[in-house]
């Protein structure tokens, strides 16, 4: 502390931070029943991030990968906040958004293209996902491509299961995994109708 | 993107608070903040060119100095930053605006390199080195230009001033 220091104290109360123009990386923290998320859309507005991982660590790939300008913006992801909401709360099946994975390697997003055509309330395997992008023997590569998925939820690998049915791995832990497939058995396409059980 | 920038948001958190103090000390309490954001808006157009992610919170204070100076002399220098300092202090504890006022205008009134390298030195806390990078000089120039502040403060506000607390 010096005089200059101590006079400026006196400012402290008037100061604020900036409020920058849109840039290349938008990001937001994201609570849900599920967990925390940081959520990211690029300046085209496709998502980059949905992701579990702590804030700065979500930040710091960001800036890696995509462009160091990574901003906290939430009203960008407003769309993507909604989006989530009505998925968690069983109202949506789908995501209308643009994607880009690009944090992930190339084999990495071959398996989550495969993933994506794995329906809303089904299931599937890491083998099964091996086989189906032609490497039968790459359950455990799938599994750690899974695991460093950098698109949670929207892209949706709480639906991958192991062969013998037990839950495997989860980002968000298997509580939340637990809950997911939960939330989709329940939701399934006409159940809304179905008399219950 | 290969030279590891953080993400620009560490930045703001890390130093918005300095970054808003120094442009405040420099154009006055009253442009302090649209002169802290031009220089946000710069640094992060600037951001990605930068060649090496070393001496960050430097290259943004530096990056305030400058937006200051541009800002000031966009107006033009006038007598109204006096009175701007007046209209900007808070209306409670009168008292303890005083001292303050005649620090700022003391300020005001130095000769523009030697406020930047005072400023700059004790309020960003750069040293000599890093002062004399903004301002495109010597850590020698630096040291001199921060004593002859000094100096200057000490007549406009009395031979007890010293930067450091009393």
């Amino acid at each position: 502390m010096n005089r200059f220091d101590t006079a400026l104290a006196r400012l402290d109360a008037t100061l604020h931070p900036p409020a920058l123009p849109a840039s290349d990386v938008a990001y937001a923290l994201h609570d849900t029943s599920l967990g925390r998320l940081v959520v990211a859309v690029d300046a085209a507005g496709s998502l980059v991030a949905c992701s579990y991982d702590p804030e700065a660590q979500v930040a710091e790939r960001l800036a890696r990968t995509v462009s160091p300008r990574v901003l906290r913006q939430p009203a960008r992801l407003d769309d993507v906040r909604r989006q989530i909401d009505e998925y968690v709360a069983g109202t949506r099946r789908g995501f209308d958004l643009a994607t880009s994975a690009v944090s992930a390697t190339p084999f990495a997003r071959t398996v989550l293209a495969a993933l994506a055509r794995v329906p809303y309330g089904a299931t599937t395997t890491y083998h099964a996902l091996a086989t189906a992008i032609g490497a039968p023997r790459a359950s455990r590569a799938v599994g750690n491509a899974l695991g460093a998925n950098p698109l949670v939820i929207v892209v949706p690998c709480h639906r991958v299961l192991r062969g013998d049915g037990s839950l495997g791995g989860y980002a968000g832990g298997l509580p939340a995994k637990r809950a997911l497939l939960a939330l989709e058995a329940a939701h399934l396409p006409g159940d809304a109708l179905a008399a219950p059980r | 993107m290969s030279v590891g920038l953080p993400p620009f948001q560490q930045l703001v958190d890390d130093h918005w608070r300095d970054v808003a103090r120094l442009a405040a000390s420099i154009a006055g309490p009253r442009e302090g903040n649209d002169v802290a954001q031009e220089a946000w808006v710069r640094a992060l157009a600037a951001y990605p060119t930068l060649a090496h992610a070393r001496n960050l919170r430097s290259w943004l204070l530096t990056i305030t100095a400058r937006t200051a100076i541009d800002a000031q002399r966009a107006t033009g220098r006038t007598a109204g930053r006096r009175a701007d300092v007046d209209a900007a202090a808070p209306v409670a504890a009168p008292s303890a605006e005083l001292p303050d006022e005649e620090l700022w205008a003391g300020v005001a009134a130095l000769p523009e390199r030697q406020r930047l390298a005072v400023l700059l030195h004790y309020v960003g806390g750069l040293a000599h080195r890093e002062v004399a990078v903004a301002l495109a000089t010597t850590p020698a120039a630096s040291r001199r230009l921060v004593s002859d502040a000094l100096a200057s403060l000490r007549v406009a506000l009395g031979d007890a001033f010293s930067p450091e607390v009393p």
